[in-house]
């Protein structure tokens, strides 16, 4: 079974970003870089399949600049078998992602392609999804367990009232959510044989995509600074205010 | 631009993605093994013997040792070290760790480089596999920075060198299996010295630990006797009276990952200082918004900006093999002087709150002396540099 494994490169989940002071973009000058997290569990969950047997081999692939090869060497280390960095210098957004991922897919084949539910820069949450719907693949997200047998998938989904299985028939689509697995580090060793793996470099004209941006961001402004809190002398005034100042209840 | 800790970097254009994908493995290992632990083993006094394994299996242990005795170091260059030393002070750790965990980093060198075949094959891969451990013996209880004049002694009997004479605030000493100990076995001066390789389980070796220290408490320090011990002559590294080299080309590689990890604690304090002064408010705005404060904090990172442009001139100078010990030896002064600047900015910005126990600058001030004593004094290094201009 073959599992592709979209990786994508954004700020370090420890860096406060703020935005440029035009208001244009996030300002990303010299700040850290890393994998986003839902995809280091996308990849773990890949490695997690191989170890079990199930898997026989994983691509890892990520669309971005040059330096995103950074990211799929991240997952090289960690236990995929060769990698793919689809290089352009455009913001790519969710769709013309979904379309590259999807030529990649017709290459490639894979059984299964394992995403993270959403990149905590843009937080779109659509990446996934919207593969699910120029391929026709069936989808889980938010997957808090996935279990592969006889040529199908369960999926348990974390989803508001509480978890959901489904079960899909191969090939399909799985995104990840936080609890699915906790991602490993991987040991030098294997950070320098993920060195001598394969890797494939395309353009989105390789793939006969238009990566332009559809989505054009109008403004980015820091969130409203939070204003100081005042002490309430009992329950009664607490209960007073929620209901009369804050509007709450 | 912010000043977090990445952010406060300069670019270094010699860094490649695996380079990258080192750092970010390694601070994932760090942020789960080492990081939630570190208040514990300094309140504790020491690092729990599980965690050499643990370095061993990430390949801690291993970084830059030849492949022939279970080291990792095809495609290792300086940067990967430097990317350690840098992580460890990310982490608020000033040389506590390194001088336990990673202690064999100075005392395993010697082996290496100048033993016979044999003992290499006994020593190396059992240290690198953290099933045994090694530390380094120079300093004397009549002193540490006059290495050419010490005094333990080691007389030829037949195949055997008897030792006499004592070591002390030798890192990881309580631990050790073994010490590469500076001995003399010829007459006074720097020739007279050489350097031998001691089991620490041989009769007439003593030990008793320095346990009450300012700071690196999770590192085990100890001073050590030696009476009468016969030390089989195989044990000598490199040849009779070429110990001060030894010692030399043993000190350059030490200092180097002292000086990345003393600029990246400057860089910890100011990342801590500047958190903290965004949010404190006082006198009705942030502390970041006093002149006098916003000073401080720029003063910060005049400071490590120059030692981190000067670290990356001699890093390169030390991977073409043309570095200068000169500008090695000013380089560590110019690092110390920078972490003992921020430590106390950065104390003075966190106020009472930096008193407490259990905050990374807190730590980092109370190694701020360790630093800028320990493995050749800010004096020495300035006096080891007039020499080398030919003063
Ligand atoms: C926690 C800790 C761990 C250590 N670990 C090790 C270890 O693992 N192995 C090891 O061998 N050593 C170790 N050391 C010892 C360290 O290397 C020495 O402390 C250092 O070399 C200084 O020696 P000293 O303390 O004897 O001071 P001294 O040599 O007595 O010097 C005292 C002071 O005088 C100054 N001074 C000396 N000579 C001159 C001069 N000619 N001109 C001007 N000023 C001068 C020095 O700079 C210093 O400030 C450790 C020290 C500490 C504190």
């Amino acid at each position: 079974m073959k599992i592709l494994v979209a990786v994508k490169r954004v700020v370090d989940y420890n860096v406060k970003v703020r935005p440029k002071s035009d208001g244009t973009d996030v300002d990303i000058a010299n700040v850290k870089m890393s994998i986003n997290p839902f995809c280091e569990i996308a990849v773990e969950e890949a490695v997690r399949l191989k170890e079990k047997g199930v898997a026989t081999e994983i691509i890892a692939i990520s669309m971005g600049p040059k330096q995103a090869q950074e990211q799929v060497r991240t997952a090289l280390a960690l236990g995929a078998d060769r990698g793919i960095l689809v290089e352009s210098d455009e913001d790519l957004q969710p769709l013309a992602i979904a379309k590259m991922l999807k030529a990649i897919v017709e290459k490639e084949s894979p059984d299964l392609v394992i995403l993270g539910k959403q990149a905590i820069d843009g937080d779109n949450n659509q990446t996934g999804q919207m593969l699910g719907a120029l391929t026709s693949m069936p989808q889980g997200t938010f997957a808090s367990e996935v279990n592969v047998a006889d040529g199908r998938v369960s999926v348990t989904r974390e989803i508001d009232g509480g978890l959901q299985t489904v079960n899909l028939s191969l090939p399909a689509i799985v995104t990840t959510d936080l609890r699915l697995n906790e991602p490993r580090y991987a040991s030098l060793p294997n950070i320098m044989k993920a060195k001598r793996k394969p890797m494939d470099t395309f353009t989105p004209e390789d793939l006969g995509v238009d990566a332009t941006p559809r989505v054009k961001t109008l403004s980015v402004e820091p969130p409203a600074e939070r204003k100081a809190g005042i002490k309430v002398a009992d329950v009664a005034e607490l209960v007073d205010k929620l209901k009369n100042e804050a509007k709450v209840i | 631009m912010a000043l977090d800790f990445d952010s406060a970097a300069l670019y270094n254009e010699k860094l490649g993605p695996e380079h990258h994908s080192w750092r970010e493995h390694l601070r994932k290992f760090l942020a789960v093994e080492v990081e939630p632990f570190m208040d514990d083993w300094d309140e504790s006094g020491k690092i729990p013997d599980e965690m050499w394994k643990k370095a061993a299996d990430f390949g801690l242990l291993q970084l830059g040792y030849p492949e022939e005795f279970g080291g990792i170091s095809e495609g290792i260059d300086q940067h990967y070290l430097n990317i350690l030393s840098e992580e460890l002070g990310r982490i608020g750790s000033a040389g506590g760790i390194a001088s336990t965990l990673l202690v064999h980093g100075i005392g395993l060198p010697p082996v290496v480089n100048f033993s016979p075949q044999a003992i290499k094959e006994q020593v190396v891969p059992a240290v690198l596999a953290g099933e045994k451990r090694i530390s380094l013996g120079i300093t004397e209880p009549s002193g540490g920075s006059d290495v050419a004049n010490l005094t333990t002694t080691a007389r030829r009997e037949g195949d055997f060198y008897i030792v006499n004479g004592s070591k002390t605030f030798i890192s990881g000493g309580m631990g050790a299996d073994w010490i590469s100990t500076a001995v003399r076995t010829g007459g006074e001066g720097g020739g007279g010295i050489s350097m031998l390789l001691i089991p620490t389980h041989l009769e007439g070796v003593s030990r008793t630990p320095l346990d009450k220290k300012q700071g690196w408490w999770c590192s085990d320090t100890a001073t050590i006797y030696f009476d009468d011990v016969k030390v089989p002559v195989d044990h000598l590294i490199g040849e009779e009276g070429h110990g001060f080299l030894v010692i030399l080309n043993n000190f350059n590689n030490e200092r180097l990952a002292m000086i990345v990890n003393m600029e990246a604690c400057a860089r910890c304090c100011l990342a801590e200082a500047v958190s903290w002064a965004e949010q404190r408010m006082t006198f009705g705005k942030p502390l970041s918004k006093h002149q006098v404060i916003r000073h401080k904090i720029t003063q910060m990172k005049q400071r490590i900006n120059a030692t981190q442009a000067y670290t990356q001139h001699v890093t390169q100078a030390v991977i073409e093999g043309r570095s200068n010990f000169g500008d090695l030896a000013l380089l560590k002064v110019q690092a110390s002087e920078t972490m003992e600047f921020c430590a106390r900015e950065a104390s003075q910005i966190l106020g009472g709150a930096c008193y407490l126990r259990g905050n990374k600058v807190e730590r980092i001030y109370r190694e701020v002396r360790v630093n800028a004593i320990g493995g050749g004094s800010e004096e020495i290094m300035r006096d080891l540099a007039a020499g080398q201009y030919g003063l």
